[in-house]
């Protein structure tokens, strides 16, 4: 009886998110009348203006990664290391965007740093893309906080600072030769998820209006019938190889701790 | 949080020199990471917040809170409401039942890698390409619309289905809803131990008894906190909306949504109020998210 149930709530589950998924494959392959074909993704893969956003969409997403990894390693490194006191309040910080949402905080960016305030970052494109950026920095903030701080956990902090201390390494040095290779699988874990939130993120983008992955695809929604399932199978596939990269780098990082 | 609220002040009393000497020091660590946080998340939400109680010559008001009841912005937050009220809930107790399906229910061990891994998948899928997927499912032209009415008969318009409307939107949340409540309630579930229902179960527990007396007990705070995330989740998200509808669907984001870009409303610092309201709201959800959690993992340890 429970089994049974168990396996009625499963098929209902996966019908419900294959149908989906095979809906949108379907309906992305049906350009040419009659056969199946792959003209649609033939045309959004052509279209300038897809290469010139995704590229654009691929540029911010390496852009926030390296922020946000500098950002965070040092200072979750920091506060376990030095300040274990302010991790509730760090930690209080980093859940913030989940309680803000999005379109909340890219409205406070539009109104604080305006032409006219004493920080007019929309005023030129590098500033906008910089605010675009520091935008995304915390929408991927409680993952990558989050991520990193399970990931400095599972080393001895202390001990290994004091051993390269002794042996005269500098606070650059143990960072980048000592945390950042402990640490790595988390940090490529949410460099990855990171990645899968910027690549698609609409909000944001269109707000600030940068010409970005996500505004192309609504703009490209609202005029086209066949490309748009293309470009969500595309978006699918990427998130689902950010997924999939997330488990082998954590699958890769077991083994050799195995081996270790 | 009990802890956070007594720590600080110990360090002045309690520390002997080389802390005290090394303070100051340590606190500058912190320096790029609260600039970052006052700036890009701290100060824009304060301008929201203080512009939300301001006249447009900065003197303090409630006007901006009282216009906000006007017809049609309480309709907004009451669709949103329920839109995220609804698809929290059918998200919780789908994703449960396929969750405890898997824990508990005897289904083979396999499926359960996979399961999980999807679940990450799905519920980072949303936004426009996700309403690409349900407008070509069930979008007039869509998978299944087509199906049923070529091999049915069935006009899923004539039965008053629309995508584009507020059960819609229910059906496409739920993508991201249900996957969300699998990761997040299948670690609760492996922490129900096996003693518990073996105890249960020798002093003459029924499966229900036990379900109803001992481990929904447990659960549930982890299962109200999951509910709360669910909504906030819900309740701020703009892209799927926007994608599937466009402009005119009465929902809070898309009104803030067409208000920061044209001024629709006519008064900038109603949009602030709009925008004041979604954060009390989003902010009362995730606080019972946070106590609550807290509370549940007393339990799980």
């Amino acid at each position: 009886m429970t089994r049974l149930l168990a396996w009625a709530a499963l098929l209902f589950g996966l019908l419900y998110f294959f149908l989906p998924l095979a809906g949108m494959t379907e309906f992305s392959m049906k350009m040419r009348r009659g056969v199946y074909s792959f003209d649609a993704y033939r045309a959004v893969l052509g279209d300038a203006k897809f290469q010139e956003t995704f590229g654009y969409s691929v540029a911010m997403a390496f852009a926030t990664i390296v922020f946000g990894v500098l950002l965070v390693v040092p200072t979750a490194y920091w506060v376990r290391l030095k300040l274990p006191r302010a991790r509730p309040y760090i930690e209080f910080i980093t859940l913030l965007p989940l309680v803000i949402p999005a379109i909340v905080i890219v409205f406070g960016y539009i109104r604080l740093y305006n032409t006219s305030s004493w920080l007019p970052l929309t005023g030129s494109i590098t500033g906008t893309n910089f605010l675009l950026m520091m935008g995304y920095a915390t929408l991927a903030l409680p993952y990558m906080y989050r991520s990193v701080d399970t990931g400095l956990r599972t080393i001895d902090v202390a001990t290994l600072t004091e051993a390269a201390q002794s042996l005269g390494a500098g606070w650059v040095t143990i960072l980048a030769r000592l945390i950042l290779p402990n640490v790595l699988v988390a940090v490529l874990s949410g460099a990855f998820l990171t990645f899968a939130i910027v690549i698609g993120e609409f909000t944001m983008a269109a707000l600030l209006d940068r010409p970005a992955f996500g505004p192309y695809m609504q703009l490209l929604g609202a005029n086209r019938a066949y490309e748009p399932p293309a470009l969500a199978v595309i978006a699918f596939v990427i998130t689902w190889g950010c997924m999939g990269l997330i488990q082998l780098v954590t699958r890769f990082s077991k083994h050799e701790r195995a081996k270790a | 949080m009990t802890t956070s609220a007594s720590a600080p002040p110990a360090p002045e009393a309690a520390k002997p020199s080389p802390a005290r000497r090394g303070l100051p020091l340590s606190w500058l660590g912190l320096l790029p990471f609260t600039l970052f946080a006052v700036l890009f998340l701290i100060l824009p939400t304060m301008k929201i917040v203080f512009g939300a109680f301001q006249t447009p010559d900065g003197s303090f008001t409630l006007q901006n809170i009282r216009d906000l009841n006007t017809e049609s912005i309480l309709i907004s937050y009451w669709t949103s409401i329920k839109l995220s009220l609804i698809t929290a809930l059918l998200g919780c107790v789908i994703g449960f039942a396929m969750a405890a399906g898997m824990v508990l229910g005897g289904l083979p061990r396999a499926i359960r890698g996979p399961l999980l891994t999807f679940s990450g998948v799905a519920s980072n899928f949303a936004g426009v390409p996700l309403a690409f997927a349900f407008i070509a499912t069930l979008g007039p032209a869509g998978l299944i619309t087509i199906y049923l009415r070529t091999e049915f008969g069935i006009n899923l318009r004539a039965y008053g289905f629309n995508l584009l409307s507020f059960w819609g939107l229910v059906a496409t949340y739920l993508f991201f809803q249900i996957p969300l409540m699998i990761l997040i309630i299948t670690p609760a579930l492996d922490g129900l131990k096996r003693e518990w229902r073996e105890a249960a179960q020798v002093l003459g527990a029924s499966v229900g008894q036990y379900w109803r007396m001992v481990a929904l007990p447990i659960l549930f705070p982890s299962l109200l906190g999951t509910f709360a995330l669910l909504f906030a989740n819900a309740f701020g998200a703009v892209a799927t909306a926007y994608a599937l509808t466009g402009p005119q669907l009465n929902i809070v984001p898309i009104k803030l949504f067409a208000q920061i870009r044209g001024d629709v409303l006519g008064n900038p610092h109603l949009g602030y109020a709009l925008a004041f309201g979604m954060i009390v709201i989003t902010g009362i959800a995730n606080f019972l998210y946070i106590w609550l959690r807290a509370r549940s993992e007393r339990w799980l340890k």
